[in-house]
């Protein structure tokens, strides 16, 4: 199937597969700290697991971002 | 080394300033490795000594950048009343090694801008060449 992955085409083998499987597959260090937006909609993280994409999806993924002076 | 344009700079400083008592927040955006706008996004925790960035803003500002042409060359934020150096929760909460974190410090009378690499706990900083 082809999906677009942060603005990408990409073929992945298969018909489906869930957000967990695709943020392994890309080897994304720390995935529990990964937003995950699929056509659109923020996916929530406990859902990463039972949330297949499929062909011609649109996935986009970045880093949760926090910090601060504090110590 | 970490490229910027003056007009950037002065920009993120603006912001700094502008979100005082709390911390700002925001995106760098680059094109051929030169840092060229800022992306100002809502530090939803409204506080001076934390920031954490709205997803939904995150990924908006990502798509903008794309569809101008841009990469996402860097996050900078702000400590209001510290020096510009990561503290030990912005190390801990720095999982995207693959971007730079700016820290922007308005602790003295002039503000400091510092830029720094993390991965892994691992702190390098990176020399800032700022561009007119």
């Amino acid at each position: 199937m082809q999906i677009s992955m942060n603005g990408e085409k990409r073929q992945v083998a298969g018909d489906s597969l869930t957000i967990a499987v695709l943020l392994e597959m890309e080897k994304v260090e720390s995935p529990e700290m990964v937003s995950v937006q699929v056509n659109g909609d923020v996916i929530d993280r406990t859902l990463y697991q039972e949330t297949d994409i499929g062909d011609g999806d649109e996935v986009d993924f970045l880093y949760f971002m926090g910090g601060g002076s504090r110590r | 080394m970490f490229r910027i344009e003056k007009s950037v700079i002065q920009a993120i400083i603006a912001h700094a300033k502008k979100e005082l008592p709390n911390e700002a927040c925001g995106y760098l955006a680059s094109v051929n490795e030169l840092v060229t706008s800022h992306y100002e996004l809502t530090n939803i925790d409204q506080a001076p000594d934390h920031f954490n960035m709205e997803p939904r803003e995150q990924f908006a500002a990502v798509k903008e950048m794309r569809s101008r042409g841009q990469a996402l060359r860097g996050v900078y934020h702000s400590h209001p009343e510290t020096p510009a150096r990561p503290s030990a929760e912005d190390i801990r909460l720095a999982y995207d090694s693959k971007i730079s974190f700016v820290i922007v410090s308005l602790a003295a009378a002039e503000p400091e801008i510092r830029s720094f690499l993390v991965a892994k706990g691992a702190v390098t900083e990176e020399p800032i060449e700022i561009i007119e």
